[in-house]
């Protein structure tokens, strides 16, 4: 059958105009534009005394300065806090310009208006503020230590604090059952900084219709319908007045999640207040300044557990670096948390963390969104149980994994969504028996061996994850098919590159069983659809994914409906082929959808010769019926929604072999192997892709990426020289195998792909590294000077 | 202000620009080729690469005024005039080589320059090739891979590919399974 698309490794149908210019991405919008520039902290912790344009106001081309006190209503309160929680008691958010405290390098103080960029900055540069500097808090530890506050009314520095604790089957606390239990172990954990750094910035476009009094703003974000309801809000507009679109976004990772930005509303509230088109376009500096981080934490880990390595308690405690505010939440180290556990059945766990200000750019999801802290810990945790009883890792792994007959299995937690931590299925035996063969880690003692006689150090690294995939609320799907044959499909969450209009064109092809090339598909456009949550998570697939499919399916069904009708036959006799609507084998008796598109909406004018077959005067149409029957709507059309119960549960295991230098302890990876499950694929071509590329983000987390504070709170790395991103050169070949479970909660038996090539990455490399050097690996990332220094700990 | 005259993609182009502005914004802003990228405005990220006379280099560290006269290639000007895309834009779609597209036109200009100097490279020439371009999607495997069929498509439609065959050999080649 041509249409069955579903499954099949799809050319994407983004890439024509991406490899010839023609993407359009925000900085490419709106020529003549007046643009945007800011004043940024130059100082972590400070008291604006004072703020002198007067040498600004002489420059040229400059059209506006703002500061906060410029700013009227709403958008002169803090920005949103977007994710409350209980457990959020010190919640903090900025100010959209710097009212009287900055709090890291890089808050906006001023914004500038100018003809252009160059002039926007020159005015910038004369712009005089002047600040009484404040002893900043830079670190976790300072954070929790220190008498110094980053917020005056924040108390020790602690914005939440939460306690998740999971008895035992009999009852034990984990504190109890580790004391109780044959063995223990406790180490410390440490993970650094890094962040999502998509290679387009972040970027705003405000166009305000003066006529009609509507706003229409593009911006380079993960979640337009959320960025288009918190201008309505600050800026006290009509929400039908308000329309905000996602264009071809170069990269989100997360970062363009956090919503709004000082920039998406202060933009929009200037092209409103000016009269004419602003744009604003992120540079690299400001990128790493004034966007978001994530990653750092420090772990503090008990761990109980019996002969073979089953753990009986699991005691972690966290110390999380979210920044100088949390727009965003707590989900970082919630997610942490309830992720920890991985494939394993746990004893008894407690979990606690502590959420610290810090005055440091703010921290929100990056790609694994806390995930890879958690594994990092839970995977550390196997291998040092398998060291301590002189088990191969994958034997301890396997002692405790969840077994494929268990599921759903309930952790006990309460995840992201606030739903209960339930797993949906998965074969996690299966995918440790795969992945032993494509790495082959039964015969790589054999290989070091030979190594080692040849003078050179390998060692093989193991990880294993869980990903909760496809979080709620919901995502919506609209498909209508016009008397042209067209298919036009749209849903309200937004595409950063991960081949969105593919994969909904194919599981709309499949759906409806019309040819690919009829489908378009539109994302993150709230003019074509406005009710949408957004892109983070590993969810577009499963939730928009989903939604489309059922919109898909009330489309089809209305279409044989109609078709039934028109061809006096039995609707369940029908099939749609090729874009046909046929009587099953009876070939001659056929209608195609273009046609159904045109009875579906009987019209009075004829205004070519398709609709003239629709007007009300053609065809014979009964007398004892409306023209539109009672229950149906005019259209060949249809929406639905998917809201998932909770959510969906990806897999995957990650093995590695990693070379060590032995004189100048450069790292170098030679293999590196992937089993994943995430579902039934619908196009592997593109599920491969955000794997390599997955892998490669957790290649620069383990091995080169972080943000180095000094304590002065300066990022001093804060550009492409010297924040070290892997480049091909760095980057493993990926050797992947699947594996498919289906997941039972969703009609497509899909689970998210987006976020697992990440999640491992660290917590494998660490594995490899000390099976190379017998030294305990205990922070990430490592750089042969890292490593260097290491040797001389442990010989010395 | 500085009147300048480039030829872009084969046009003859005018612009009035002051002395510092860069070609990256030259290109996007003052001559619509907005195809040219921007990722680090430090020359780092190569998404701003352009062929300057056929060579690859970052507009965004070079001042329009000081390629005046010259002959500058933009992603835009990669496909044949009747819109066949190269083999290099080819081979990027066929091998999954681009995901958010961004850093995708310096890829490709680096790439074009790549193979006209090196038609038949190994894996470690076109990974030391791309070497100096960020991509932050795709983990790079697939633009390898983009690189070794565009060598072979270019191979393929040479009007002397028969005689020289060599396609067919060069170790260390890879293939998409």
């Amino acid at each position: 059958m041509t249409t069955k698309l579903f499954g099949e490794p799809v050319r994407r149908r983004e890439d024509p105009r991406l490899l010839t210019g023609q993407g359009r991405y925000v900085d490419d919008l709106g020529a003549g534009s007046l643009e945007a520039a800011f004043v940024r902290s130059p100082y972590a912790h400070a008291r604006i005394r004072d703020i002198d344009v007067s040498a600004a106001v002489e420059v040229d081309g400059l059209v506006a300065i703002y500061t906060w006190e410029d700013l009227p209503g709403a958008l002169a309160q803090p920005l949103p806090l977007l994710i409350p929680h209980p457990a959020l008691t010190h919640g903090r958010t900025a100010y959209p310009l710097a009212r009287e405290i900055v709090r890291h390098v890089g808050e906006p103080v001023v914004m500038v208006v100018a003809r252009d960029r160059y002039l926007a900055e020159d005015a910038c540069a004369l712009i005089e503020v002047d600040y009484e500097v404040l002893a900043p808090v830079v670190g976790v530890e300072e954070a929790i230590a220190s008498d110094r506050l980053v917020h005056a009314d924040v108390p020790g520095n602690v914005g939440a604090h939460l306690v998740q604790e999971v008895p035992s089957a009999d009852g034990l606390g984990a504190r109890q059952a580790i004391d109780a239990a044959p063995h223990t172990l406790s180490f410390r954990l440490d993970i650094e900084r890094s962040a999502s750094m998509p290679l387009e910035g972040r970027g705003v476009h405000a166009r305000w219709d003066a006529d009609d009094r509507s706003l229409r703003v593009h911006s380079s974000t993960q979640t337009s319908t959320s960025v288009r309801m918190a201008i309505a809000a600050k800026l006290g507009l009509p929400l039908p007045q308000v329309e905000v679109i996602a264009p071809d976004v170069g990269g989100g990772f997360g970062v363009k999640i956090m919503h709004p930005w000082p920039e998406e509303v202060l933009v929009p509230w200037a092209a409103i207040t000016l009269g004419h088109e602003v744009k604003w376009t992120e540079d690299r500096r400001e990128h790493f300044v004034s966007s978001a981080h994530e990653r750092a934490q420090v772990q503090t880990v008990r761990v109980g557990f019996d002969d073979e390595g089953r753990v009986l308690g699991l005691d972690v405690e966290i110390l999380h670096d979210h920044g100088a505010y949390t727009p965003y939440g707590i989900i970082v180290p919630i997610i942490t948390a309830t992720q920890l556990l991985g494939p394993y059945r746990i004893g008894a766990y407690r979990v606690e963390f502590s959420s610290v200000y810090t005055n440091t750019v703010q921290v929100t999801p990056y790609r694994g969104a806390g995930r890879p802290q958690g594994v990092f810990c839970m995977e550390r945790t196997m291998d040092h149980i398998a060291e301590y009883l002189g088990a191969d890792r994958t034997a301890v792994r396997a002692a405790n994994f969840i077994q494929p007959d268990e599921f759903p299995y309930d952790q006990g937690l309460i995840f992201q969504d606030g739903r209960p931590l339930i797993y949906d299925s998965g074969d996690y035996p299966e995918s440790l028996r795969m992945l032993k063969e494509l790495i082959g880690w039964d015969a790589f003692g054999e290989l070091k061996a030979r190594a080692a006689a040849e003078g050179r150090t390998v060692g093989i690294g193991i990880g294993c994850y869980v990903e909760g995939t496809g979080v709620g609320p919901y995502e919506g799907g609209h498909v209508q098919i016009t008397s042209d044959g067209r298919v036009h499909v749209s849903t309200g969450l937004t595409s950063q590159g991960q081949g969105h209009e593919t994969v909904f064109a194919q599981i709309a092809a499949t759906e409806l069983g019309v040819p690919m090339e009829r489908v378009s598909v539109v994302t993150g456009d709230t003019r074509r659809f406005g009710y949408a949550v957004g892109t983070f998570a590993s969810r577009a697939a499963v939730m928009s994914g989903n939604a489309i499919a059922l919109a898909c399916r009330k489309v089809r069904e209305k279409a044989l409906r109609i078709a039934a009708d028109a061809l006096e036959a039995d609707p369940r006799d029908l099939e749609i082929v090729d874009g046909e609507v046929r009587v099953a084998g009876s070939p001659g008796a056929a209608i195609p959808l273009s046609t159904v598109a045109v009875l579906s909406n009987p019209l009075r004018y004829a205004f070519d010769e398709e609709a003239a077959r629709a007007t009300q005067f053609a065809g014979a149409s009964s007398f004892d019926r409306p023209p539109v029957a009672e229950g149906e709507e005019p259209g060949l059309e249809g929406r639905d929604y998917y809201s998932p119960i909770r959510s969906t549960f990806a897999s995957g295991m990650h093995a590695a072999i990693v070379e060590t230098d032995p004189l100048t302890a450069e790292i170098r990876i030679l293999r590196y192997a992937v089993v994943h499950d995430c579902g039934n694929l619908i196009n592997p071509m593109i599920v491969e892709g955000q794997i390599h590329g997955g892998v490669a983000q957790g290649v620069g987390g383990a091995l080169y990426e972080k943000m180095v504070y000094d304590g002065h709170g300066q990022l001093l790395n804060a550009s492409f020289m010297d924040f070290l991103m892997p480049y091909a050169t760095e980057v493993p070949v990926v050797e992947t195998a699947h594996l498919e479970t289906p997941s039972p909660l969703n009609p497509l038996g899909i689970k998210g792909a987006g976020e697992a090539g990440v999640i491992p990455v660290s917590a494998v490399i660490a594995s490899a590294i000390e099976d190379a050097e017998g030294i305990r690996i205990d922070r990430m990332p490592i750089s042969p000077s890292d490593l260097f220094a290491l040797r001389g700990t442990a010989s010395g | 202000m500085h009147e300048i005259t480039l030829t872009v993609n084969g046009t003859v182009r005018q612009a009035r620009v002051p002395a510092r502005r860069l070609l990256s914004d030259c290109l996007r802003h003052d001559l619509g080729l907005t195809g040219t990228h921007v990722g680090c405005e430090h020359g780092v990220c190569g998404c701003c690469t352009v062929l300057l006379d056929g060579e690859p280099v970052r507009s965004c560290l070079t001042f329009a005024v000081t390629v005046d006269g010259r002959e500058i290639t933009t992603v835009e000007g990669l496909a044949a005039p009747d819109g066949t895309l190269s083999p290099v834009q080819r081979a990027f779609a066929e091998c999954h080589g681009l995901q958010c597209g961004f850093c995708t036109p310096g890829f490709l200009c680096t790439v074009t320059a790549l193979l006209r100097e090196n038609p038949a490279p190994t894996r470690q020439e076109v990974v030391e090739g791309v070497s100096g371009n960020l991509c932050r999607c795709t983990g790079y495997q697939n633009i390898v891979a983009s690189v070794h069929r565009a060598a072979e498509i270019m191979a393929e439609e040479s009007p002397t590919s028969e005689q020289t065959g060599e396609n067919e050999e060069n170790e260390g080649r890879v293939r998409r399974s």
